[in-house]
């Protein structure tokens, strides 16, 4: 395993962006022009520290305000792993940016003030993460400088956690808890002194030692058909070859498959990967596939295993989070987009408004609100080919496109 | 025949593209190019002639063999290149079998409608935006790919890889769309058109190691060669071509340079380097205390030189 993926995660000025600037720092991953940078900002906004947090927040707008708005990417590579972080931002009305933040991540830091502790933006933001099905937590209890590095403190928000913890839908996550300074770089990269009460790892060592079956559920095989390749050259006359990303398992030459939604049948001929063709090949791999017969395969079809078929319907249920200023209401229409399938759809009903705080299911106002979740019902003009996201995430997720403004409007996690 | 496993797990369920490194980089990028030809009818790469834009057209290649580069390559040209790019440049779209765009800022220019920059920090960059969305609505392109990553710059850091601009090329930074998992949304109405960054997750030296990698053929100038120079505000400048302004005092010294970036000549400092050879190239990058960009004085005009830009349409 040697790429991983991160998103932070927790409220308004719990320090993720310092915590990120920070793992930077003492990672030796800011070149020196920019840490000259960051060290000019700090001096002219009068502080007596450097705040790392300038070494992500790249907009005017969050410099000016010393929030984090938008999804940052930052990266940074150890001798071990190369990493990606997503630095999301903690104010309630940019949820949307940390779901997107975390929608690709395999890790969530969810940070929380020690002198705060479990709040309610720690529960939406873990609750984002459980139905996410991130499965690696790390939870980062931040500025224990701010609490003289109370081990006392530390435990009651442990406690906390692991009782929010308990209620999680999500059965296979692991959940780490840390004691930090992300300011002073107390158990950032390096162990502390201060609290020598802390036997575990530092948020660095704990990301280290991450294999794959820590961050990874397994799923079956699903090829997205993204487009066809027809060179129609003397040399490849007669080649057709459907080019895409394998998702959930692995594909070999002679597997059995079949094309949704029209179900034939075939069997693949070929894999290639560039010029050189591959007798197998893994989840992740954008390659591209001929089968033995001549059918019909379009951009949105997709290839499985002809004994592995998703369900294929016209109907869903799914968990959605919505990220548009306009209400999800019903009878509106979304265009679906399906890995590479897009339908038109009906939202059909509200049937739920979720409370990210685990006490249930919200009073049902029949319609989500910017950065609201819930259980929507929609009617596809045509079939998808689908899995419960709990299965498959590539292929349980989808996401609605306005059709009138073209936006991304909202998420959706199939039940 | 071998397996093509890219150094990732078995039984993944793939939300995310990178599932192992380089090669993991490699496929995200690969995918993105398909997304790029399925969802828009008239995409174009931009091509600078510089490293990012090469590795970028090897990713074109990779995505659609055995058919060829299903669009064109364009140039804008600010006029102040290095010699050595344009050679390698036309040398590339040859043995590729692709289409050439190449529109001139100094039309723009004789236009009138920019207006060259004098001074001391004099450069074309800027101007490069107004040739550019000229040349979008001239073709109409719907969709211009290009080689920015992430790591640049912290404006970029913020930049999604399908990012829509509208009829004036602006970036809205503030609302932008949303993008989850590995799903592009495309969707634009006549008039806007996107940017996409098929390398935004790629570092300054995930791009090395590739070229490294697949030996792949790039100018002679990112290697380190004797040029005469001088040096301002601790850069290193050209002191050949006469493209870069140098006022009388600031004296002319030969050096062992090379270009970690190969832009516009009037905004590329070099770095005094000895390394010769690609693999001289990735241990140096391995170990450099400065960034990139830190050798490009358009970054350095104010702290939010790159927002501004991109909000005006920049690359
Ligand atoms: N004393 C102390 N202050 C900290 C620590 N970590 C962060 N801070 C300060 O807390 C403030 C907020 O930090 P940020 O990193 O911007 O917080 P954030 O979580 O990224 O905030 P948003 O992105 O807006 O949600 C800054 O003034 C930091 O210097 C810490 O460990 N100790
Ligand atoms: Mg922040």
């Amino acid at each position: 395993m040697n790429v991983l993926k991160i998103a932070t995660a927790g409220s308004v000025d719990d320090g993720k962006s310092t915590l990120i600037g920070r793992l930077l720092y003492d990672t030796k991953s800011l070149t020196e022009d920019k840490l000259e940078a960051i060290k000019k900002s700090s001096e002219q906004r009068g502080y007596d520290y450097l705040d790392f947090s300038l070494a992500t927040d790249g907009l005017v707008a969050e410099r000016e305000q010393g929030i984090t708005i938008d999804v940052a990417h930052i990266y940074f590579s150890t001798p071990t792993k190369s990493y990606i972080i997503a630095d999301t931002p903690g104010h309630v009305e940019y949820t949307r940016n940390m779901v997107t933040g975390a929608s690709t991540s395999q890790v969530a830091i969810i940070l929380i003030d020690a002198r705060k502790g479990v709040i309610e933006q720690t529960y939406r933001h873990f609750f984002i993460n459980n139905l996410l099905r991130v499965k690696n937590i790390i939870v980062a209890v931040n500025k224990m400088d701010l609490v003289d590095y109370s081990e006392d403190v530390f435990n009651a928000i442990k406690k906390d956690f692991e009782a929010l913890n308990a209620k999680s839908t999500y059965g296979e996550q692991i959940v780490s808890y840390i004691p930090v300074s992300a300011l002073k770089g107390d158990n950032i990269v390096d162990k502390t002194d201060a609290m020598s009460w802390h036997s575990g790892n530092t948020i660095l060592g704990h990301l280290e030692e991450l294999e794959a079956q820590d961050v990874y559920d397994s799923g079956k095989v699903r090829f997205p058909v993204q487009t066809v390749i027809r060179p129609k050259t003397d040399e490849f006359h007669d080649f057709r070859g459907y080019a895409g990303k394998i998702t959930g398992g692995s594909l070999k030459v002679g597997d059995a498959v079949t094309v949704l939604p029209s179900l034939t049948q075939s069997k693949i001929k070929e894999i290639f990967f560039f010029d050189k063709s591959y007798n197998e090949a893994y989840a992740g791999s954008s390659v591209n596939i001929t089968l033995e017969d001549d059918i019909n395969v379009t951009r949105g079809d997709m290839l499985v295993k002809t004994d592995e078929l998703p369900k294929i319907e016209k109907q869903v249920t799914a968990t959605v989070c919505w990220m548009d200023s306009k209400n999800l209401v019903p009878g509106t229409k979304y265009i679906v987009q399906h890995n590479t399938n897009r339908v038109l759809s009906k939202i059909d009903s509200i049937n739920s408004v979720i409370a990210t705080d685990y006490t249930g299911a919200q009073e049902n106002k029949n319609k989500l609100s910017l950065n609201e979740m819930g259980e929507v019902s929609i009617k596809l003009s045509k079939p998808i080919y689908f899995d419960s996201y709990a299965d498959n995430k590539s292929n349980g997720a989808f996401i609605l496109i306005d059709a009138q403004t073209n936006t991304t409007a909202g998420a959706g996690f199939i039940n | 025949m071998e397996t093509l496993i890219n150094e990732i797990e078995p039984q993944t369920t793939a939300n995310t593209l990178l599932q192992g490194l380089g090669n993991a980089l490699e496929n995200e990028a690969i995918y993105i190019f398909r997304e790029v030809v399925a969802q828009f009818e008239k995409p174009v790469l931009l091509f600078s002639g510089g490293k990012d834009s090469i590795t970028l057209v090897r990713l074109a290649q990779k995505a659609f063999w055995p058919a060829k580069i299903p669009f064109p390559l364009m140039h804008i040209d600010t006029g102040h290149n290095f010699p050595e790019t344009i050679a390698f440049r036309d040398k590339l779209v040859k043995e590729l079998d692709v289409e050439l765009i190449v529109r001139n800022v100094q039309d723009s220019i004789d236009q009138g409608k920019v207006i060259e920059e004098t001074g001391k920090y004099a450069s074309r960059n800027m101007l490069q935006t107004t040739t550019l969305l000229d040349a979008i609505e001239e073709f109409k392109f719907d969709a211009c790919i290009g080689g920015a990553r992430r790591d640049e710059e912290k404006a970029r850091a913020k930049e999604r890889i399908f990012s829509v601009r509208d009829d004036f090329g602006q970036w809205d930074e503030k609302n932008q769309r949303p993008e989850l998992f590995d799903m592009l949304n495309g969707t634009i109405e006549i008039g806007q058109n996107v940017r996409v960054f098929p390398i935004s997750n790629w570092t300054e030296l995930d791009v090395w190691s590739y070229i490294q990698k697949e030996d792949i053929e790039i100018p002679s100038i990112y290697f380190a060669h004797k040029r005469n120079i001088f040096l301002r505000d601790g850069l290193i400048w050209s002191a050949e071509d006469d493209v870069v302004f140098r006022a009388e005092d600031e004296v002319i010294e030969e050096r062992w340079v090379r270009f970690r970036t190969v832009g516009d000549m009037s905004c590329t400092a070099a770095v005094l380097s000895k390394a010769d050879s690609i693999d001289k190239v990735v241990a140096e990058i391995r170990d450099s205390k400065i960034s990139e960009r830190g050798a490009r004085i358009d970054d350095k005009r104010s702290e939010a030189a790159m927002e501004k830009r991109k909000q005006q349409g920049y690359f």
